[in-house]
């Protein structure tokens, strides 16, 4: 997988870290949407590589941190009820709820499973007969088919104890609310890559002529990182908002066809509310009208479960790129992976936790200069 | 959890009236759902999202994106010295895509 490898190459990623050092003659700020690339931009140390003001501001694209309270809540006492076996990807057991989370709940004797696929959930529920099995579904785009295409599957072999507790939520409605918050200081997007590999590049010329924003769909390695860093520069630094693709080996334009068809067979568009920012229109899926039968949030009544956010974590500031995880006054005192007082610090992808892995403490946040000269000396990998 | 992972396929079977495929992954092998890319072949690179090939990797867009950046660097060179050359000329064609 020699080919691979190549896309961390230092040297070519000097070379590519040189030419944004050139290309830059003024400050801006770009924000990557998807919390694999804030992952990865920290662990490498890219965002501090760059041209002093060149700012990249971490996105909402952690479907973990934005998994609404209610949502988690609502787990919970699924999971709580006797004879439910509650399937999740690991990451959600840590996310806390209003007062305990999955793991929590699971130490008390409940049956809650870490899968890695939503179809080990449907094996387990075949092996289950007379148990319900519930699998949390959570996620973007990327995630979406596999659950679409577990529930087609329950659906198609008449596996009746199965159903998902769906909360999917969408990029590009999140890119329009970022773009529409009077306090949003983003001017190009990073869009998610593997996103697109699924839904296509179709959604965002539109968005990056309405906003006047580029929008570069970009891969996950240090390379395709840089790359879709110094596209939107060039961009910007030209005055031109457009759509490019900076991740063309994973995403064609038309994205997965038979994933998109699924899509739209096994879900619906709704309104979504994202943890920590609110209620965004039409930016998150739920189950269609042929597959209602497997919404756990009817089969088990929870629908009616509505909770509050604790007022001390500030995620969803952080989630909009307001401030940066460590401005929280909690950050690495009472709030660490250890214990997480919001969704930002559970999982790996969220901000807060991949400053707190990688980065120093007491760090000050990158600030535009009033000079805005690129600051060439620190341009060397 | 958004994390999707590239490997090789090296088996294609089917379970259940559904497409499957072993997926290599740097010496780690795991089933995976085919049916969202029914027409993979055995040796071709995938992404692999829990449980499911949702794209494949294209070798030869690979291997362009790493040529134009190998390009950028020698043109950058020859434009007046890499790191000192200067914004305002813009860039050279052909670096930008
Ligand atoms: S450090 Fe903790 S409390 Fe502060 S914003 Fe992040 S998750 Fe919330």
């Amino acid at each position: 997988m020699k080919y691979l490898e190549e896309f961390s190459d230092p040297e070519l990623a000097g070379r590519l870290l040189d030419q944004i050092h050139a290309v830059t003659t003024r400050p801006w700020a770009i924000m990557e949407v998807c919390g694999g690339q804030t992952h990865s931009l920290i662990r490498h140390g890219i965002d501090q590589l760059l041209p002093a003001g060149v700012e990249m501001i971490h996105g909402p694209g952690c479907p973990v941190c934005v998994t609404p309270l209610e949502i988690i809540d609502r787990a919970l006492e699924i999971a709580s009820r006797p004879g439910v076996i509650f399937c999740s990807f690991g990451d959600m057991l840590r996310v806390p709820g209003s007062d305990r989370d999955l793991f929590r709940v699971k130490s008390t004797g409940a049956d809650v499973r870490v899968v890695y696929s939503p179809l080990d959930a449907l094996t387990i529920a075949r092996q289950n007969p007379d148990r319900q099995v519930v699998f949390f579904g959570i996620g973007f785009e990327t995630t979406a088919p596999a659950n679409a295409m577990t529930v087609y599957q329950a659906k198609r072999c008449g596996v009746r104890n199965f159903s998902l507790l769906v909360s999917h939520v969408l990029v590009p409605p999140a890119i329009a609310a970022i773009m529409e918050s009077p306090s949003c200081r983003v001017q190009g997007f990073l869009a998610a890559g593997h996103v697109c590999s699924v839904m296509g590049t179709g959604q965002y010329p539109d968005l990056a002529r309405r906003y006047r924003v580029p929008i570069v769909v970009t891969g996950f390695e240090p390379l395709d990182l840089l790359e879709g860093i110094r596209q939107t520069v060039t961009q910007l630094e030209e005055g031109r908002h457009e759509l490019a693709n900076a991740y063309p080996r994973a995403v064609p334009a038309a994205g997965n066809p038979a994933a998109i068809a699924m899509l739209r067979d096994v879900f619906t568009v709704t309104d979504r509310a994202w943890r920590g920012i609110g209620v965004i229109p039409d930016s998150g899926w739920r189950l269609s009208a042929a597959y209602a039968e497997f919404d756990a949030e009817t089969r088990f009544a929870v629908g009616d479960i509505h909770t509050a956010e604790s007022s001390v974590c500030r995620s969803g500031e952080v989630l909009q790129g307001l401030i940066k995880p460590h401005e929280c006054a909690a950050f690495g005192r009472r709030c660490t992976p250890r214990t997480p007082l919001g969704a930002t610090m559970v999982s790996a992808e969220g901000a807060c936790a991949a400053y707190y892995l990688y980065r120093r403490l007491g760090q000050p946040a990158p600030t535009a200069p009033t000079d805005a000269r690129p600051a060439r000396e620190v341009a060397r990998a | 959890m958004c994390l999707a992972v590239p490997g090789q396929v090296v088996a294609i079977g089917e379970r259940n009236g559904t497409p499957m495929g072993e997926v290599d992954f740097g010496g780690v092998r795991k089933d995976v759902c085919l049916q969202y890319l029914p027409d993979t072949a055995v040796g071709e690179y995938v992404i692999v999202h829990v449980g499911f090939a949702i794209q494949r990797l294209d070798e030869q867009s690979a291997r362009e994106t790493l040529a134009t950046i190998a390009r950028m660097g020698l043109l950058a060179e020859e434009f007046g010295g890499g790191p000192a050359m200067q914004p305002a000329t813009g860039e050279p064609e052909g670096v930008n895509r």
